[in-house]
């Protein structure tokens, strides 16, 4: 099948194609770090879903400072991403980054890895053999999506496995929390010196949450040891960071409110299309990638649930 | 010179032969423009002469598959009267012809789910009793893929002991039956798996008395899902649910009205 992937790489290989205007308009990514408390950075992603327009720049990065550089907390959607959060981490330590860390498996968490290579890049063990075993199919989707924004991205899976419990990278202290539900593992981290909470995509905040390798059951129990932490601050992985914990009752809220109505919808023999027509509750209505994500959750979750909702025919 | 002219009006008359040989008897103006209507119109159809695109077919999907193995659709053809069936196609694929729908005693309106190959035009067409044919459009965006993927049901061990299962009920004061069959389909696109499908598909009342049937293709999505509708109160307290697969195997069950388990 001649995908988008390999359609660029063929225009790539064309000696004119460098001639062409459109080959040389330049897609540039604009990120800007805030910072959240000492010696922790974070930078915003848009709130919507993948696109042309924002270059897959739609998920949050955590910078920490460590004892030799910067500790980057997920790596973007694309190689140009990554490049992008080189610069910018030199800005701040012109050591740059020092270690980088995967909170999981999903494209817009990993595929700027090819740049930190060398560099130690760690995650879960089942989010390593996930990125293994899911990433090509992830990248073919993300060329589809997002076109020449991810030119030369290759898929880099994290090097090295961590475990749970209190951890050292780069010298700084951290609680790391091997969860799942989001995906089939998910990493939290808690900064043991500010108390800031950063939880990758267990937490949205005002941003839909998406769920297509969700285990709905496992994630309410992960948000249930989030909320446990009590932290400081919640860096989420999309949407803004929150020191109130309502990004984590939020979460929890539209989870539930999901299953619910899917449940609801297959006792009344409801299929997904006229599931996908029923109109949003006001208070998740507006938020970002909304009703996009909703949707796409009506195709993750209805087959299932319908199963074990509908009684045997024989 | 009177030899060479004729020749030339001869190969003139001969190529513009060629072209009508490959147009239907009535062209029509395709409103999704996908270049293979007409191929299905004689392929799939049967070339007939009374066809119209009809806004009265409605199509109802979402706007891009999330997943292509599971594409929800509902054909919705309650306001052509004397419905005898309906062919649910896709424009580009290697399998165009999704399933044939024939409503009897239901609505004219089905909700499915398919597999889908690529980005596609959907296709509703419409037969009436008295022959006429109304065509319905819905364009569906898709990474792809669906079809020419092996099924999930070898990832799991225990398939056969699941074969046929069947999952629904009843909702008649609605006028609304739901099943669910476990199957493989397997469209034998994939590399060394034989097409494994369903065939047939049908409500029957108690007493054997057809209420509708489906005729299935390869595209039908793995544990095929559909919705009949029926008129209000028009569902007896139960029905039987009767089908085969290509290999033979009967499927057998019985959906009710009950209480939920």
């Amino acid at each position: 099948m001649l995908t988008r992937r390999t359609a660029l790489g063929l225009m790539a290989a064309l000696p004119f194609a460098t001639s062409r205007a459109w080959a040389q308009a330049r897609l540039s990514y604009d990120l800007v770090p805030r910072q959240l408390a000492d010696g922790v950075w974070m930078v915003e992603g848009a709130i919507d879903y993948f696109s042309m327009q924002n270059g897959g720049a739609i998920v949050n990065i955590t910078l920490l400072q460590g004892q030799t550089g910067l500790i980057l907390i997920d790596s973007g959607p694309s190689r140009r991403y990554g490049e992008a959060l080189v610069g910018l981490a030199r800005g701040l330590d012109i050591r740059g980054i020092s270690a980088v860390v995967n909170t999981h498996h999903h494209p817009d968490h990993f595929f700027g890895n090819q740049v930190f290579d060398g560099t130690p890049i760690h995650a879960l063990g089942e989010t390593r053999q996930a990125a293994l075993t899911e990433g090509e199919g992830f990248a073919d989707n993300m060329y589809r999506l997002l076109g020449d924004w991810m030119r030369g991205t290759e898929v880099v899976p994290p090097s090295d496995v961590i475990p749970g419990g209190d951890l050292m990278i780069d010298g700084r202290a951290f609680l790391a929390m091997p969860l799942g539900g989001h995906t089939v593992a998910d990493l939290a981290l808690l900064d043991r010196e500010t108390g800031a909470l950063v939880t990758g995509d267990l937490v949205f905040y005002d941003r839909a949450p998406t769920t297509p390798s969700a285990d709905l059951n496992r994630w309410n129990a992960s948000l249930d040891a989030l909320e446990g932490e009590k932290a400081a601050l919640v860096i989420p992985g999309h949407g803004p960071a929150d020191p109130t914990g309502a990004a984590i009752q939020q979460t929890r809220d539209y989870l539930g409110w999901l299953e619910q109505a899917l449940r609801t919808g297959a006792r009344q023999g409801m299929d997904m299309v006229e599931l996908i027509e029923a109109p949003l509750p006001e208070r998740f209505a507006d938020m970002g990638a909304q009703p996009q994500e909703y949707h796409r959750s009506v195709s993750h979750l209805f087959p299932a649930i319908e199963l074990e909702e509908l009684p045997r025919g024989n | 010179m009177y030899i060479r002219s004729a020749l030339t009006a001869l190969l003139i008359l001969a190529g513009g032969g060629a072209f009508a040989l490959d147009d239907p008897q009535t062209p029509l103006q395709d409103p999704m423009k996908t270049g293979m209507w007409d191929y299905h119109q004689k392929g799939l159809l049967g070339d007939p002469a009374d066809i119209r695109f009809d806004d009265r077919v409605v199509l109802r999907a979402p706007e891009a598959a999330e997943d292509s193995l599971n594409v929800p659709l509902v054909v919705d053809a309650t306001a052509i009267p004397d419905v005898k069936r309906i062919v649910v196609s896709a424009d580009y694929g290697p399998i165009p012809h999704i399933l044939t729908y024939y409503p009897e005693e239901a609505q004219p309106k089905l909700a499915l789910r398919f597999k889908i190959d690529q980005a596609t035009a959907i296709r509703a067409s419409v037969e009436t009793h008295a022959g006429t044919w109304h065509v319905g459009s819905i364009y569906i965006d898709a990474a792809g893929g669906g079809c020419t993927a092996p099924s999930h049901a070898y990832a799991s061990d225990d398939w056969e002991e699941h074969l046929g299962e069947i999952h629904g009920r009843l909702w008649a004061a609605a006028g609304r039956a739901r099943v669910i069959v476990d199957h493989p389909m397997d469209t034998g696109l994939a590399d060394g798996i034989p097409v494994f499908i369903i065939n047939d598909l049908a409500l029957q009342s108690e007493d054997g008395t057809s209420l509708a049937r489906i005729e299935l293709r390869e595209p039908v999505n793995e544990d095929p899902a559909f919705t009949f509708y029926f008129a209000e109160g028009a569902l007896p307290a139960s029905v039987q649910v009767v089908g085969r697969d290509n290999n033979g195997n009967r499927i057998r069950g019985h959906l009710t009205d009950g209480e939920l388990n």
